[in-house]
């Protein structure tokens, strides 16, 4: 029977501190072995919701299901989640061996199998050699891999991640994300994943659920998050993205697609072509970015990929009259409710 | 590119403020020496004459201290009445601190790490607020608490309870010696699990931790340096004291403070007194040694 529930199972959950609702109900299902990403900004209730399926918190209404059984009020040290940090959360006293072979402890699993069970977690993290250091001795990436370690060794029904890659810097966050999907494969241990940046959303997930103001806005793949936004806001949080009102609906365009047209180049068949006056030009090495003040109204970013540019000539367009051209399928209008 | 603006680059630097900027070692001479120059004149070289004057013997017959080196004072604390009144004095001060630290836990955790900000100030003010009070008034509070006719008799009687009669006893001190330097243990402790990240204690219970594993695995360990340098207070202060015995203490209860008051004031033997003096001293050592050796100071 099992098999046939969801992983994780919320239904209509709400959270409130104080006068301000955290979480505004919530229903969601998380199935086995997915990858599933809740992506907000802060204060959108991601990590109260993450919070209250680990146990930390308890929700005021709602129902929280683990693989099927009721555990809306299971204490956190029974349930079969197990949670890694934002600060990682390491025992300072203890080695990293210690650490990560906490949770065997308690569960009173013997002393050889508990050995041979943290050396291959730290093995999988590629921690091997670090078994006696202690958390202050490691870097921010190796207390990390510790924390991820810990987490796994117990395999657990759930692994919980509340912006783990978020103390990180830009390079080795990015290399932890291959190696964090990567891990999730193997082990076949499904990743509830907090976070509000929305390229690690896309790169990692298998699906995203979008939060604001601690309702989930949208459910979907990442293909789907990014090309077809279900409101405003999910298009606006999820990349840059153009938002024009055309006879009374509301249309939006990712940047990449449009097309600056100059003097000379002719507009792609069949595109939706607009004139307009270039008041921006960013240049960001791969790609530049332009912002153009359309004649019938509202601005449009495109980005155009340097591939051929020389010297800076790009810039020179800043002030020049031009057109913007997108394929009509590539347009989508979007519910100004959401 | 210029560096300076021309107005600012003319502004006049104070010379000493200048001087004090380059020279990292003139500004912490600076600042350690007036402390560190106490510490030498008035800790370290009274300490040193205390050790010179415990070698000193007293003459029985001119009853003029002799100034040749002996070591007569430790023999003569290893003997007699002098080696009770010592194990005595160390039992107490392992009961009281023992006594605080067990009453002190719980309740540097409530203010830690339960009480919203606050009750946790009021609470640290209730514990602070005491040692403003005078010393001497505490402990005639407890004088007429436990004496024949005191608070607590009244109270047994009025119950039909038998009647604890604690006045002027060892238990007395032991009460007292508790309830006195109980705001000395709060406090470190207070200090060491207020520094605990609370996501540790989420981690030990995500991991499986009972409520009873984590205090034991986890805030233990972390709160120790808390609770050794809050038992070092309750301990040594304890190990020092010699008016609550004389106040609340009954015929047994002589503490070594007081056999170095006897030996200084009426004895007239100040070699022997600062021999006993010693005694106190060398415990503490040990005590620490002792504290470092099982790694209590680890996680500082």
């Amino acid at each position: 029977m099992t098999g046939e529930h969801p992983a994780v199972r919320l239904r209509g959950v709400v959270k409130r501190f104080g006068d301000s609702t955290a979480v505004a109900g919530v229903d969601l299902d998380v199935g086995h072995g997915e990858f599933f990403t809740l992506l907000g900004p802060s204060g959108s209730g991601k990590t109260t919701l993450l919070r209250m399926i680990a146990g930390f918190e308890l929700p005021d209404e709602g129902l929280i299901e683990l693989a099927g059984v009721d555990a809306t009020a299971v204490p956190a040290n029974a349930r079969d989640v197990n949670t890694v940090f934002q600060d990682y959360a390491l025992f300072p006293h203890m080695d990293v061996i210690s650490n990560v072979g906490y949770g065997l402890m308690v569960a009173k699993v013997p002393r050889n199998e508990r050995k041979k069970r943290s050396e291959a977690a730290l093995d999988m993290v590629r921690l091997t050699g670090f078994e006696s250091r202690k958390p202050a001795q490691l870097s921010g990436g190796q207390r990390q891999r510790v924390a991820l370690a810990r987490a796994i060794v117990n395999e657990p029904e759930v692994l919980l991640l509340d912006e783990p890659l978020g103390a990180l810097d830009l390079k080795l966050r990015q290399e932890m994300q291959v190696e964090l999907k990567d891990i999730q494969r193997r082990v076949g241990i499904t990743f509830i994943y907090v976070t509000h940046d929305q390229e690690e959303a896309l790169t990692m997930s298998d699906r995203v659920a979008v939060m604001d103001g601690g309702r989930i806005q949208q459910v979907d793949t990442p293909f789907r998050i990014y090309e077809r936004p279900a409101s405003e806001f999910v298009a606006g949080f999820i990349g840059v993205s153009n938002l024009l009102e055309r006879d009374g609906r509301q249309v939006t365009v990712r940047p990449e697609k449009v097309h600056l047209v100059t003097d000379g180049e002719t507009p792609p068949a069949g595109a939706h072509v607009e004139a307009g006056t270039v008041t921006e030009v960013v240049y960001l090495g791969m790609v530049t970015r332009y912002i153009v003040a359309l004649d019938a109204g509202g601005n449009v970013t495109a980005l155009r990929q340097n591939v051929e540019t020389q010297d800076e000539d790009t810039v020179g367009l800043r002030g020049r009259r031009v057109q913007v051209a997108w394929l009509p399928e590539q347009a989508y209008e979007i519910s100004s409710a959401g | 590119m210029t560096v300076v603006a021309p107005e600012r680059a003319g502004r006049r630097v104070n010379p000493v403020s200048a001087a004090l900027l380059r020279r990292t070692w003139l500004r912490t001479t600076l600042l350690l020496s007036p402390p560190l120059a106490w510490f030498l004149v008035i800790y370290l070289a009274s300490l040193a004459i205390m050790l010179v004057t415990s070698l000193w013997s007293v003459n029985s017959f001119t009853q003029t201290v002799d100034h040749t080196l002996t070591t007569q004072n430790f023999h003569q604390i290893a003997t007699g009445a002098y080696p009770t009144i010592i194990g005595r004095t160390v039992l107490l001060a392992a009961l009281v601190t023992i006594t605080d630290a067990i009453l002190a836990f719980p309740f540097a955790y409530a203010m830690a790490r339960i009480a919203k900000r606050r009750t946790q100030r009021l609470l640290l003010v209730a514990v602070l607020l005491p040692l403003w009070a005078s010393y001497l008034a505490k402990i005639y509070a407890w004088i007429a608490i436990l004496e024949k006719g005191g608070t607590l008799n009244w109270t047994f009687s009025k119950l039909g309870l038998p009647l604890p009669n604690l006045g002027f006893t060892n238990a007395a001190m032991w009460i007292a010696f508790t309830y006195i330097w109980l705001p000395y243990m709060i406090v470190p402790i207070y200090g060491a699990l207020e520094r605990i990240p609370g996501s540790l204690l989420e981690a030990s219970a995500d991991l499986g931790g009972s409520g009873l594993t984590t205090l034991r695995r986890v805030l233990l360990p972390l709160a120790l340096p808390g609770l050794v340098a809050g038992s070092i207070f309750t301990f040594s202060l304890t190990l020092g004291d010699y008016v609550t015995p004389l106040l609340v203490g009954g015929a047994n209860s002589t503490l070594i403070g007081n056999a170095i008051y006897d030996n200084l004031l009426t004895g007239g033997n100040l070699p022997l007194a600062a021999a006993l003096a010693v005694v106190p001293i060398v415990i503490m050592v040990a005590y620490l040694v002792g504290a470092k050796r099982l790694g209590a100071f680890d996680a500082l």
